[in-house]
């Protein structure tokens, strides 16, 4: 199944604000986190997390510094700041009641679900 | 070991690329290469030959073009003059090449805007001087904003709008019977250019002035252009004085020529090439106002600290004369400026340092001394009543004391690493507004409000 690209990019912020919540971490391992949590659904291309990086910094929602590991590469960490965590929860809020909306349709129109909900698996 | 040198040489190749660009900083690129290594360790570890995870992992970076864009929108301070951002698809190249000629045209059209009054018998002479005053913003602004309107393509709807408040301008400087000399003439002759300056704005942020980026992106074209326009005067200046002295020299008389023709033409034609100069130019010398920034901020601190302990020190009261509070108006909108431009340039992401300090003192002690004098000037507000010049005095210096008040608020927090920097900004660029409501307000109200006096 192909996510679109619209959807894709309104849920790259909480989703890197959330696996960063869990602790500090850098790009490629975000990126795999992604990857792991959708079972590989959500695809973005690799060098378009960096600039998100670099705006949610801006904003003050991450902090960033740069690590050498003993034995490693020199790498950019990331790091959730209050004001992130805030963001978060604000983003959270907003996704519930998106999830809920989507929900009551879904419900409201029982047609739909049991064709789709085939074809989302057949397309694993 | 060949097959590793081999792979080494094709990242050394990528790095290349990457670093040919100047959306992406060194760091950047540091970053983006660790993760095409981590990428192809793990392709690799999954049983792909060295070549085969190189192409796969260039390939899922995404296309360079992409990449840089992305860059570009995010850091835009990097690269603010280019304006059509790398492999837009709407950017051929024929259109950079007609933008010379468009550039002349509107150029031309300003220099010639300023003649077209004369035609209808208000000539250039001491007579219609209130009359030039007025209109000085409505000769050379809408051909500056007819360019960038055509060079960012702009839709219908915004050419409507700014067409709109173009009018709009043009009838709140002439449609008022005011006398020429009155006070709000004065006023609207400063107080217009100010407004329509920020309808360009509209125009170079290509209708998208809602966007705190393309805001800012404003703020330092403003900066960079009044930077321009200054050295095109001074050789204008040089040109003037050539073209009077030769003439001179062979007992001709050119001041005519000059007065009439030469300064009015050229300094209109001057205001659509500086523009075009700011954006063509930019990536050939370093941005001009941040550096003019770092050199006189710690000088304008040191000047307002030395008269705030001279002040004490004589206990000497501030005369307030009627020009006092223009006087001080104008030094906060001087540390305004510093306070902007030093904000524009400035890395985002960096930790405060030295320099943030210092603008945070500057920016106390100009906020002292406003507070000292708007104390000083209340009485005679109070005393002598409201006239149109005193209202717009106060407005302003109520205007940029709360810019600056709650900008030392945000800096403070800033500067002890509890606020991120970009508060600031989103603050300064938000605040664009305030300065043409108020504009606005002086140019179509006070008239009414005041008689036209």
């Amino acid at each position: 199944m192909h996510i679109t690209k619209d959807l894709v990019a309104a849920s790259a912020t909480p989703l890197v604000l959330g696996i960063l919540a869990e602790g500090e971490s850098y790009g490629y391992a975000i990126l795999k986190q992604v990857n792991d949590l959708s079972g590989g659904q959500l695809e973005w291309t690799d060098g378009l997390l960096y600039p998100l990086l670099h705006r949610l910094e801006r904003l003050g929602h991450v902090e960033s510094d740069w690590q050498t590991p003993p034995g490693g590469r020199r790498r950019k960490y990331y790091r959730i700041t209050e004001q992130g965590r805030a963001e978060l929860a604000e983003q959270r809020r907003q996704w519930a009641a998106v999830v809920d909306a989507l929900r009551g349709v879904w419900s409201a129109a029982p047609s739909i679900t049991p064709i789709m909900a085939p074809a989302w698996e057949a397309g694993r | 070991m060949t097959v590793d040198s081999e792979l080494e040489g094709q990242i050394a190749e990528w790095r290349a690329y990457m670093d040919r660009r100047r959306e992406l900083h060194h760091t950047d690129a540091d970053e983006l290469e660790d993760h095409l290594r981590s990428r192809i360790t793990e392709l690799t570890e999954g049983g792909l030959r060295t070549d085969e995870a190189f192409l796969i992992a260039v390939k899922r970076m995404g296309s360079l073009d992409d990449l840089s864009r992305e860059f570009a929108r995010e850091h835009s301070e990097r690269l603010w003059k280019q304006l059509v951002l790398p492999g837009e698809p709407d950017s051929p190249a024929t259109r950079t090449r007609r933008e010379l000629p468009v550039m002349v045209l509107c150029a031309a059209i300003a220099a010639l805007a300023i003649k077209a009054p004369g035609l209808f018998g208000l000539d250039m002479s001491d007579d219609n001087g209130s009359f030039y005053a007025r209109n000085i913003s409505l000769f050379a602004l809408p051909a500056l904003a007819a360019y960038f309107a055509w060079q960012r393509r702009v839709g219908i709807r915004v050419i409507g709008v700014l067409a709109a408040l173009f009018v709009l301008g043009a009838v709140a400087a002439n449609a008022y019977p005011l006398a020429d000399d009155s006070q709000s003439i004065v006023l609207t002759a400063i107080h217009l250019p100010i407004a329509l300056w920020l309808v360009v704005g509209v125009a170079y942020a290509g209708g998208d002035w809602r966007s705190d980026r393309r805001r800012m992106d404003f703020i330092r074209f403003t900066g960079e252009w009044l930077i321009y326009f200054a050295l095109l005067a001074l050789g204008g200046g040089v040109l003037t004085a050539f073209t009077m002295g030769t003439f001179q020299a062979i007992g001709l008389d050119a001041e005519g020529f000059v007065s009439q023709w030469l300064l009015p033409c050229g300094a209109m034609a001057a205001v659509v090439v500086s523009a075009w100069l700011v954006e063509a130019k930019q990536s050939v010398i370093e941005n001009m106002a941040p550096v003019l920034t770092r050199v006189f901020t710690p000088l304008f601190a040191a000047t307002l600290l030395a008269f705030l302990v001279a002040f004490i020190w004589t206990s000497n009261g501030i005369d307030v004369e009627r020009d006092v509070l223009i006087l001080f108006d104008l030094l906060l909108v001087i540390v305004l400026g510093l306070l902007l431009y030093a904000i524009s340039a400035r890395d985002l992401t960096a930790r405060p340092g030295l320099f943030d300090r210092l603008q945070l003192v500057l920016v106390v002690a100009a906020l002292v001394i406003d507070v000292l004098v708007l104390v000083a000037i209340t009485g005679r507000i109070t005393e002598f009543g409201f006239s149109p010049n005193k209202t717009a005095a106060l407005g302003e210096n109520l205007i940029l004391l709360t810019n600056l008040a709650w900008s030392a608020w945000l800096f403070l927090g800033f500067t002890r690493g509890r606020l991120p920097f970009a508060r600031l900004e989103r603050w300064q660029t938000r605040y664009l507004v305030v300065y043409a409501a108020w504009a606005w307000t002086v140019v179509l109200a006070f008239p009414l409000v005041f008689d036209f006096r």
